[in-house]
């Protein structure tokens, strides 16, 4: 191939190659021109939005979630607060073997199933290096062996939380309600940004309603995070507003006082201070623990709650809808006396029934053989059912719905709590409404009586008969005395919703039908006379039988033979003391039987204990405020 | 003459081209410093394997390039044996097979080839009359081409690239004719469709990835796009050292190795990286004017070849991690950490240095 006889030009072949490397020098000058335009495109041009994207990368905003605010009772009692508890966190990245650990663990704290799911959950859901709670509410026992054992658990540590507490309990549950996991459904109806770093919401009682001022204003952190998202450290803090603390209007002593009193009986008290509208009490028994729904209630436990026949869930005071029997007589007396009635100046003769004209059906007296000669006065005295009868006959169904709403009555109060059943006042137009039948005049009667359709709720006896007692100045119940700001800590009153008046044509109306209410206590005849002996003070009263299973027209109601969740409800309402009304009361006592024995002892108690304690204290005690400036402090100490 | 010589000469080295690789060793440490989250451990493993690499570098230079010129065919039959035994009994690392172990030592055939394939072609054109005919330029060619497709198969994309360009830079020094220069890049593009067919997924993600980036921000397109924000966001005058926030929160990976780049960018800015792109000039254009100088056409275009693929070499890395060219897997030589290529490369400024040295007194 090669030519043997071409001569090897070292000169030109030098050149040739110097030649090629000028042309490499042109192409190396251009391809670093090259890449310097591109850096100068990146890092000049450019320059803002990738700073801006670095910042992004680096810069994540971390909510921090606001301390809730405390609940005490009228006196400074702390009904709800927020304790540091214990759980036990894990780290899954730190941990080689879930299961291993979860079995080791096992051994020496107990894990239940009910943990180990949710653990799971949030294994799947969070990052691995997020601690994550295997356990909540360690006590000091389990704090104890588990930190002796701590250096067997890498990934594995004790965490000391705020959570809320109820220290009373059972006492407080139905007024208080819980705070749980916030669920979807909530979620939906929430600020999401104000919640983004809070777990728990308020589910019932006061938890639930004044959500808005317990949770406070998230707070931010802006943390410097590396790609995996793990904070690395806090560039700027913006501190979160914790929620108002807040007082209530209920006294726990007296809720204390009148769940006792109310004993093993199933039943409700609800104690207003007549003139504020304030809710004193607002009792319901059984009664549950509300601890054991802020992490979750196991299913057992729940199951147990749901399924009791007693029903510890259901807030009879403001849900549980009674026939409020002859509690009602003071009232339809005084439409009587305000409708100006010719019979409500007259005495009836009761022979122990009434019929209708031209009906064979007979209205029985609740005493057999009847009251002979009863006049208004004694009729409520001595609760005679047939002059009542014969008034509701007088004043018709419209009149006595009419009177009745002005009460309160088939209305829900407006408590500041939410769920408040309306409790039902019939009327031909409700009958003809909701059932689509006519009114028949039987049941005018047995309305007068407090029985037939009407039902009326704890709450709204209790309200009525503080509008009674304030002779037709009616205030809306409520639980929320005052709550404190949280930042100045000052503290802001809450004003009363302004009160309506019942229009009334004479005093002297009042005055007969409340004197007859202290006869039913302090006269001789009076159903509740038993209960006045050794009061220091005037009581206004009236008892009241609610049935709860209709008796035939022939048979006798016999209380011995009748299964106890048929007897007859007792129910009391009362005010104390006549002249000065601080306090009023109503009791039900379900299946108690007749009011005077079960019912109206309960009311003496509660009234005794409240006006005690009220003389004790004095009007107006300034330790209140000492008590809450200082809780406030603690509060703002425990952020 | 003894005299007159320093203690440079002596050693054989190249003292401008010594300053301008020991200058880059020295921002390499400095920037793995940084990379490597602050750990003296990574910067002193480094600094060994360049003490090794410049020992390597020493050793080279003392060989004379008469005998590597003797040697090539040997060294170049060798290295493509290595090549098919690799294909063979190599070990597998991250889905390639590039490694064969020699008693204790692991080893990467490719990168033999790095210097054995241009030594190869140069000896083919020292003796021949240049510039080449066109059946000298297929013969060198097909030297090319057979441990470029073994490289291929392993497959190391980068190397294969690297290997070829070497060859094709003797071709090109030895003064191949312009028709076929363009002849061939005719071809070339011709071929692409056929060399898409040829690729392994992973290499048309890559390419995908490089052509839309934001297509798959959190998978494939993660790495140039956390680059790109690395660099951009380095402005004119950095972040400072240790203060590149892409860089030390870990949202720039691989940031020790083949994207060293973006953090010197990110802590350094517009500024650092054009010193540090002068440097590199630096040694580049020293190389070729050794190049130029040497004795011989086997010293001009193995010289030439080494020093154009070295820049290859720093303008591949720099392209790929700022977003013009495709991710490759190429490091950036001298800065990036890791072993194997830095020894073959300052290997290859030996051999520059011997031909600089190394000087046959014409008259006397």
């Amino acid at each position: 191939m090669r030519p043997i006889l071409t001569i090897k030009d070292i000169a030109q072949e030098a050149q040739l190659i110097r030649a090629r490397v000028v042309i490499c020098c042109v192409l190396i000058a251009c391809m670093s021109v090259i890449i310097l335009a591109r850096l100068f495109q990146l890092q000049v041009i450019d320059y803002q939005h990738f700073a801006t994207l670095s910042e992004d990368n680096r810069v994540k905003i971390v909510p921090v979630a606001p301390t809730r605010g405390l609940v005490f009772d009228r006196n400074g009692t702390v009904i709800a607060q927020n304790v540091p508890t214990y759980s036990l966190e894990v780290v899954p990245e730190a941990v080689e073997d879930i299961d291993a650990l979860i079995a080791d663990l096992g051994r020496i704290i107990p894990i239940s199933e009910d943990d180990e799911t949710r653990f799971r959950e949030l294994l799947k859901k969070k990052r691995r290096f997020d601690s994550l709670p295997l356990r909540y509410r360690l006590n000091e026992e389990e704090v104890a062996r588990f930190s002796v054992n701590r250096h067997l658990f890498p990934g594995v540590d004790v965490q000391a939380r705020l959570s809320r507490d109820y220290p009373l309990a059972e006492i407080s549950s139905h007024f208080i309600g819980y705070v749980g996991r916030i669920n979807e459904e909530e979620l939906q109806n929430i600020d999401t940004s104000n919640y983004r770093a809070t777990a728990h919401i308020g589910k019932t009682g006061v938890e639930q309603a004044f959500e808005d001022l317990l949770h406070g204003t998230v707070g931010y952190q802006h943390v410097e995070t590396n790609a995996q998202g793990r904070t690395l450290r806090i560039l700027q803090r913006k501190d979160p507003i914790p929620g108002s603390s807040l007082y209530l209007t209920i006294d726990v002593g007296l809720q204390a006082v009148a769940e006792q009193a109310l004993g093993e009986e199933n039943g409700a008290v609800v104690a207003i201070e007549p003139a504020t509208g304030d809710v004193l009490a607002l009792v319901s028994v059984p009664t549950y623990d509300p601890n054991l729904f802020v992490d979750g209630i196991d299913e057992a436990a729940y199951g147990k709650l749901i399924g009791s026949p007693d029903r510890p869930l259901f807030n009879r005071a403001i849900n549980g809808q009674y026939p409020p029997g002859s509690t009602v007589k003071p009232f339809f007396a005084l439409a009587g006396l305000e409708y100006n009635l010719e019979q409500a100046h007259e005495s009836v003769y009761c022979n122990g029934y009434f019929r209708l004209p031209g009906k064979e059906r007979r209205y029985r007296d609740w005493k057999k053989g009847g009251h002979g000669k009863v006049d208004l006065n004694r009729a409520i005295v001595e609760s005679c059912d047939v002059y009542f009868y014969v008034l509701s006959q007088n004043l018709g169904i419209e009149r006595m719905h009419n009177f009745m709403i002005q009460f309160g009555f088939g209305s829900p109060t407006g408590i500041d709590l939410r769920g408040e059943s309306d409790g039902l006042m019939p009327s031909p137009k409700w009958k003809r409404r909701s059932r689509n039948q006519p009114w028949y005049p039987g049941e005018t009667l047995i309305t007068g009586i407090g029985q037939g359709f009407m039902l009326a709720t704890p709450l709204q006896l209790a309200s009525a008969t503080a509008t009674l007692a304030m002779r037709g100045l009616r205030l809306k119940p409520e639980v929320l005395l005052r709550r404190v700001d949280p930042t100045t800590l000052e503290p802001i009153e809450h004003d009363p919703d302004p009160a309506a008046i019942i229009e009334h044509g004479s005093a002297k109306n009042w005055d007969d039908i409340l004197e007859a209410m202290r006869q039913v206590v302090h006269g001789p005849r009076g159903t509740a006379r038993r209960i006045s002996i050794g009061a220091a003070y005037q009581m206004a009263g009236k008892t009241g039988t609610a049935q709860v299973f209709s008796v035939g027209q022939n048979e006798e109601y016999e209380e011995e033979e009748v299964d106890k969740r048929l007897r007859d409800h007792g129910l009391f309402i009362a005010f104390a003391p006549v002249d000065k009304p601080q306090i009023a009361v109503a009791v039900v006592a379900e299946n108690g039987g007749s009011g005077s024995r079960s019912a109206a002892p309960i009311a003496r108690k509660v009234i005794d204990y409240y006006l005690d304690s009220v003389k004790e204290r004095g009007p107006d005690d300034g330790s209140m405020l000492t008590a809450e400036r200082s809780e406030a402090a603690s509060q703002s100490q425990v952020r | 003459m003894q005299e007159t010589r320093t203690l440079s000469q002596r050693l054989h080295l190249d003292l401008p081209l010594l300053i301008g690789l020991a200058t880059l060793s020295c921002i390499g440490l400095m920037v793995l410093y940084s990379a490597g989250e602050e750990s003296t451990s990574t910067v002193i493993r480094q600094a060994v394997r360049l003490l090794v690499a410049f020992s390597v570098m020493l050793a080279v230079a003392q060989i004379n390039p008469r005998h590597l010129f003797h040697w090539s065919p040997w060294l170049y039959l060798a290295g493509l044996g290595l090549l098919v035994a690799v294909l063979y009994v190599g070990d597998v690392a991250q889905g390639a097979q590039r490694w064969l172990r020699l008693g204790p030592v692991n080893f990467q055939p490719s990168e033999l080839a790095k210097l054995t394939v241009p030594m190869m072609v140069a000896y083919f054109f020292a003796e021949r009359t240049l510039p080449p005919r066109t059946l000298q330029v297929f013969v060198a060619a097909l030297i090319t081409i057979v441990p470029t497709f073994l490289i291929v198969r392993q497959p190391d994309l980068g190397t294969a690239l690297l290997i070829a360009c070497s060859g094709g830079f003797v071709l090109f020094l030895a003064g191949m004719r312009w028709r076929l220069i363009l002849g061939l890049v005719l071809l070339l593009a011709a071929s692409a469709p056929a060399m898409w067919q040829v690729m392994h997924d992973y290499q048309r993600r890559r390419v995908l990835t490089f052509l839309d980036p934001e297509q798959d921000p959190l998978g494939s397109g993660y790495h140039i796009i956390q680059s790109k924000i690395a660099i951009g966001s380095g402005g004119v005058y950095g972040k400072g050292w240790l203060n590149g926030t892409q860089s030390q929160l870990d949202f720039l990976p691989e940031r020790s190795t083949d994207f060293v780049f973006a953090v010197l960018s990110e802590e350094f800015g517009l500024l650092g990286v054009a010193l540090l792109l002068a440097v590199y000039l630096f040694v580049v254009f020293r190389g070729l004017y050794i190049a130029t100088q040497a004795q011989d056409s086997f010293g001009r275009l193995l010289g030439g070849s080494l020093i154009l693929t070295f820049f290859i070499y720093v303008f591949v890395n720099v392209g790929m991690v700022s977003g013009m060219l495709p991710v490759v897997g190429l490091p950036l030589p001298l800065i990036s950490y890791g072993g194997t290529s830095l020894v073959t490369v300052m290997a290859a400024f030996g051999v520059l240095m011997s031909i600089h040295t190394h000087r046959r007194l014409l008259s006397n």
